[in-house]
């Protein structure tokens, strides 16, 4: 699975780096290393949206927030792996 | 256009026309329609404004058009010469003017230490050329400034004497001395030496990319730019940027950053380095200091090490360039920097792509810029670079001891590398800049103003990554530690 996490300068500013930390963990956190890359991406067009900018395996690109992160790493990553 | 833009000089506000309606054509597909059309669109009527006639202004307009749209293809310099906007200035050196008075003291005779000053028999000083060497002494002793230079500015402007003369006294660049910096083409009064451009190619990148949907095109700004378009925020100039079909904007800052993280970490193995950032002066090593090649860092340009890691994440990416700089024209035709850099621009081609589409960047909202740290956004001006090293090292806990000297202006550099080839003194880390000032300094700059270096340093502090650690680890390197 191909995670990648928007590192354009709305979502930076958003706090991209505190989310590659959270999937970073995360990750670890369930053995999912083999699994899971994690990779950057310079903008995915939805600068306003809230959230940080998050695309799975070029499907639909999310708002992850540091408070919904739980919820959608456990349905959209632990339940497809 | 009404509005007053900030051109230093009228010879940068003429080519900036001249692309901006090459621009305006090629966007509305019908540049080759109207190539014949646009010097009279620029100079109408009948009357001369700069020249003999306005025949020759339009003749001479064409001449630009064709640089405009890529210039002269079997010439591989990125700096060109207009052989008939040449003025063939006089090239006679120190010479006696009509001002001198013929005076007592002759201090110009007492200082001038190859007896080169004779008089006539009227007292006036003559200048035996057989015997000058050019110092100008006696220029700066005469009372009424009497014995003026005569020296081409373009010759003047090119410290590393790439300049010469053809048979017809006009201007000829030797390709193997020159090193693209543009110092020429900033100070020609006439204009007559300009730089390539590469204006068509971004348009195309843009046009043909279908609204980014075919591929993306992303545009990268040197730091630099917070010094530029200062009659607008920078927010608004990338909302700018954007409305000219770029699929998004990133700071060249960031490649800057990883170049200071790996560069500290090359000093650290090695003990020596000079720069590579600049292109200009890691051609200067080559042309003219072989045997130093071996010091010169194995990192790419901010530039090349940004368009790699972009191509990397989005491997179908058109990575224009845009900053202050002529020498990163050239720089990005080498077989080690094509890969990732598909196109260069400079702020005053940007500046012309804007109002090609009558862009009003000040009515525009303000987007946002943050990808790097302040380390890497100072890379813009002299001594930035070397500010970032010594950040590096403390960021690798290294106790390697720094002795950096930041060398801006081809001059200055000179005297770094000749130290260093006769195993002088002259620190561990030569931080090489080609341009006085640093990049702010560059000849694609709009503006080349005292408050630029400020405007810099403000922006630096304004980012939002405090460390260069802070500003790459969104980039999954820091595992490489």
């Amino acid at each position: 699975m191909l995670i990648e996490i928007c590192i354009g300068s709305s979502c930076h500013l958003k706090g991209s780096h505190d989310m590659i930390e959270l999937f970073e963990k995360a990750i670890a956190d369930n053995n999912l290393q083999n699994d899971v890359v994690l990779a950057g991406s310079f903008c995915m067009g939805c600068c306003s949206q809230e959230g940080v900018s998050v695309k799975i395996d070029d499907g639909e690109i999310f708002g992850v927030t540091k408070e919904n992160f739980n919820d959608f790493f456990k349905t959209k990553v632990l339940d497809a792996v | 256009m009404s509005k007053t833009r900030k051109f230093d000089t009228k010879v940068q506000h003429l080519k900036y026309k001249v692309l901006r309606e090459v621009a305006r054509h090629a966007w509305d597909g019908t540049l080759q329609d109207n190539l014949y059309e646009i010097p009279k669109t620029i100079v109408p009527g009948k009357e001369a404004t700069m020249r003999c006639c306005v025949y020759k202004e339009r003749a001479i307009l064409e001449e630009r058009i064709k640089i405009a749209m890529g210039g002269d293809k079997s010439n591989p310099n990125v700096i060109e010469v207009i052989d008939i906007a040449c003025d063939e200035c006089p090239v006679g050196g120190y010479e006696v003017t009509e001002a001198c008075r013929g005076c007592l003291a002759h201090r110009c005779e007492d200082v001038c230490k190859r007896g080169a000053i004779s008089f006539d028999e009227h007292q006036k000083a003559h200048i035996d050329k057989t015997k000058c060497v050019e110092c100008g002494q006696c220029a700066k002793v005469c009372p009424y400034t009497a014995i003026a230079n005569h020296k081409r500015p373009c010759i003047n402007a090119c410290k590393v004497k790439a300049i010469g003369m053809n048979e017809d006294f006009t201007a000829k660049i030797d390709n193997e001395k020159c090193i693209s910096c543009g110092a020429c083409v900033y100070q020609c009064p006439f204009g007559a030496i300009t730089d390539k451009s590469f204006i068509l190619d971004a348009i195309d990148f843009i046009k043909n990319s279908d609204c980014n949907r075919n591929y993306k095109v992303y545009a990268i700004v040197a730091p630099s730019i917070s010094s530029q378009f200062t009659y607008a925020k920078l927010g608004q100039v990338i909302t700018g940027i954007k409305e000219l079909g770029f699929f998004t904007v990133v700071e060249t800052a960031l490649g800057a950053d990883i170049v200071a993280y790996y560069e500290s970490k090359e000093l650290i193995e090695k003990g020596l380095l000079t720069s590579s950032c600049c292109p200009a002066f890691v051609t200067y090593i080559e042309q003219q200091f072989p045997d130093l090649k071996k010091y010169v860092s194995h990192n790419l340009s901010p530039m090349a090490a940004l368009g790699k890691y972009i191509k990397e994440t989005d491997p179908d990416a058109k990575v224009v360039f845009i900053g202050p700089c002529t020498a990163k024209k050239m720089e990005f035709q080498k077989p080690g920097v094509k890969p990732y850099i598909d196109c260069v621009l400079t702020f005053e081609e940007l500046q012309a792509l804007f109002d090609s589409k009558d862009i009003d960047i000040t009515t525009l909202p303000e987007d946002v810029l943050d990808n790097a740290s302040y380390f890497g956004r100072i890379f813009a001006r002299s001594g930035g670079l070397s500010d970032a090293v010594a950040q590096g090292l403390k960021e690798h806990g290294s106790d390697f001891e720094l002795k950096a000297v930041a060398c801006d202006g081809i001059e200055a550099c000179r005297v770094a590398l000749l130290k260093l080839s006769k195993n002088l003194p002259v620190g561990n880390f030569i931080e090489g800049m080609a341009c006085v000032g640093g990049c702010i300094g560059g000849a694609g700059c709009l503006t080349h103003g005292e408050k630029n270096k400020s405007e810099v340093d403000k922006y630096g502090e304004e980012a939002h990554e405090k460390t260069i650690s802070d500003a790459i680890r969104v980039l999954n390197l820091k595992s490489d530690k």
